[in-house]
């Protein structure tokens, strides 16, 4: 039987993978262009049980949405910009303490207020670094509104399964967009829900990772009573100021991550088998790009396109195997340079020329601009 | 034969890290004494804090505890309630956590009316990190960034909580350690956003520059100036004024009405009732 199918906008289609995945509580601060995912969810919620609460701020929704989760619900916050600056400090509360969540981040322009309505691609460095200190981080980024609905449902998946904060790192152009949306029924996506202990209460240790590097992890209210700090803590959860400690624990909550990477990092390659020029792309710069690697390779230009779904962990394994391959990377970002930076990294010079196209006027890069740029050479 | 305050601390958690003299050793137990008072089962008893002396507390706690970020615990100790409502909420953190970087999330969830207690732990100053001032340091008052006294003015935190919309306020002192315990319990008891601020006194951070040097100076201070509500409302408002201009304040349960509660006015709003 054919899929139903919904003309749905970008932060509508979060909407419904948030609740594909089982979300039931939102806490939230109205801010353009994310607002939608507010308006939508706060009329949603309660049909299937859940709650919404609008916050006096960005920082008491982050605050909220991780004691949402604390109390055993499958949270989420949305938001943009500056919103994005001040839900920082809880955000890396939820890190450090293991909280699952997932926080929409529909980037616009920056710093500060800037060109509040217009798409941007400037927080992808603060998604991996914006708090204060180490910590793991999975952020997610993708180009159509269909992938829109199902990345929320694995950013919910990789947020349970692995215990932190994942950052689905959307912008304008796709929050606001409208496409044909194929809705996945009950069954087609895979929904993974956190690991609850099933020891007895007196044994329980809240931060005792099992051999995937992952606590299990209790309710608030479900008889596992234990403590939960900012502090660097102990498996029993409660301070400690042994310094080797908190290097080790922080360097396990990393590996948690990195030691999962294939199943965590999504790309798409598309025509780079025997690709000379590659275009590295990612978010709606990708849909450009996409359609650049088509023209120029009606013209016979032998060009591909890499682009991530998944921006953090950096999709290192995946560059890496074109190495000594491509002549030449093209990296399009609504920014001045944050991606260029590690698909530099990540070739150590083996590229003879890695080209940027960095644009933050709030307009989208065209295809057209990519294509000159392909064609341009070296 | 004493009161057995083992069955709701985590033992092996004491000693705590207050100052001898500290103030909070004496909230603790009052609190404690107070929860056993309601019988509230430990399972479903919540309490989040923020940074600060006073948000060390739940750490030695027997219950579902969570010591946030600065200022911060309301916001968390929000979500916690609405995701399960059945959660018995208290909140808890020193003057400066709740009223100068929290002060935004204080007065909101006054507004909101939820159903969390609150206790701020009132030493007016900067413990934790020595000695700074606070919304609540007197003004003229030594503190270490008030080398020359303190030029700024000061919150009065029960009548910030009752004109943002708490529905039960009241105040109390680390000397009325027994009526501080039938306050809380109050608190606790009543349906909607309830404030408690206690007074109490840090000898090493504020004392040692306020003439106040030791415990029982400041103990015998909080004697000294508090009143007792009954006898404060016998004053005429000029007569308050006079009384608050001296450093005197009022104790006791300063304001209590019945608004809806905010989870529960939600639920029916949108039909999860």
């Amino acid at each position: 039987m054919a899929k139903e199918v919904k003309f749905l906008q970008g932060n509508e289609a979060v909407c419904e993978g948030a609740l594909y995945a089982g979300c039931t509580f939102y806490g939230g601060y109205p801010i353009t262009p994310s607002t939608e995912v507010a308006e939508i969810l706060a009329a949603r919620l309660p049909k299937v049980g859940g709650r919404f609460v609008q916050m006096e701020d960005e920082i008491a929704a982050m605050a909220a949405t991780l004691g949402g989760s604390i109390a055993g619900r499958k949270s989420l916050t949305a938001t943009s910009g500056p919103g994005m600056s001040l839900k920082m400090e809880n955000l890396g509360y939820g890190y450090l303490t293991e909280v699952p969540c997932v926080i929409v981040n529909v980037m616009r322009g920056g710093p500060s207020t800037v060109l509040p309505t217009g798409p941007g691609q400037s927080d992808v460095m603060q998604a991996r670094w914006g708090t204060h200190g180490d910590h793991p981080a999975v952020a997610l980024t993708h180009s159509t509104v269909q992938e829109q609905l199902e990345e929320t449902v694995r950013a919910f998946n990789i947020a349970e399964k692995y215990r932190l904060p994942v950052i689905l790192l959307t912008d304008e152009i796709i929050g606001h967009m409208r496409e044909a949306v194929e809705m996945p029924e009950p069954g087609d996506l895979e929904v993974i829900d956190r690991k609850r202990p099933t020891c007895d209460p007196k044994d329980y240790l809240p931060y005792a990772p099992e051999a995937d590097g992952v606590a299990p992890m209790a309710d608030f209210g479900s008889g596992y009573r234990y403590h939960i700090t900012g502090l660097n803590h102990l498996p029993d959860g409660f301070p400690s100021n042994d310094g080797k400690l908190a290097q080790a624990d922080e360097i396990r909550q990393q590996n948690k991550i990195d030691d999962n990477y294939d199943e965590i990092v999504k790309v798409e390659e598309m025509d780079c088998e025997d690709a000379e020029i590659m275009i590295f792309a990612f978010g709606s710069t990708a849909r450009s790009a996409k359609e650049a690697v088509k023209a120029a390779r009606a013209e016979g230009i032998k060009v591909g396109l890499l682009r991530p779904l998944t921006i953090w962990p950096f999709p290192d394994k995946h560059l890496q195997k074109y190495k000594g391959k491509v002549n030449r990377i093209i990296v399009p970002e609504m920014n001045l340079g944050q991606t260029i930076l590690e698909v530099q990294r990540v070739m150590e010079g083996t590229v003879p020329s890695i080209e940027g196209i960095q644009q933050i006027d709030s307009e989208p890069i065209t295809p057209v601009t990519i294509l000159n740029k392909i064609k341009e050479g070296k | 034969m004493a009161y057995n305050y083992a069955a709701y601390l985590r033992e092996g958690k004491i000693p705590h890290i207050w100052c001898p003299g500290c103030g909070y050793g004496i909230i603790m137990k009052s609190m404690i004494r107070a929860i056993d008072g309601l019988g509230w089962s430990k399972d479903e008893l919540v309490m989040t804090s923020g940074i600060g002396c006073a948000s060390r507390l739940p750490g030695y706690i027997d219950a579902n505890t969570l010591h946030t970020t600065h200022g911060r615990s309301l916001g968390f100790a929000t979500g916690v309630k609405m995701a399960n409502p059945k959660l018995n909420v208290i909140a808890l953190g020193g003057d400066g956590d709740m009223t100068a970087i929290g002060g935004n999330h204080f007065i909101h969830a006054c507004r909101r009316n939820i159903n969390i207690t609150c206790f701020v732990f009132n030493n007016h100053i900067y413990g934790m990190t020595g000695g700074q001032y606070s919304p609540t340091t007197p003004k003229a008052a030594r503190a270490t960034t008030a080398p020359y006294g303190n030029s700024d003015n000061q919150f009065d935190i029960a009548k910030l909580a009752i004109g943002a919309g708490a529905s039960f306020v009241g105040r109390s002192t680390t000397y009325h350690a027994v009526p501080m315990e039938k306050l809380m319990k109050q608190a606790m008891e009543h349906k909607g956003f309830s404030v408690v601020e206690i007074i109490a006194g840090c000898p090493t951070g504020y004392g040692r520059k306020n003439k106040l040097a030791s415990p029982s100076a400041m103990i015998e201070w909080q004697k000294a100036n508090s009143v007792n509500k009954a006898q404060w409302d016998k004053m005429t408002a000029e007569e308050q004024a006079a009384e608050a201009a001296t450093g005197k304040f009022p104790i006791g349960v300063l304001h209590q009405e019945e608004r809806p509660e905010f989870i529960e006015a939600y639920d029916a709003n949108v039909g999860l009732s």
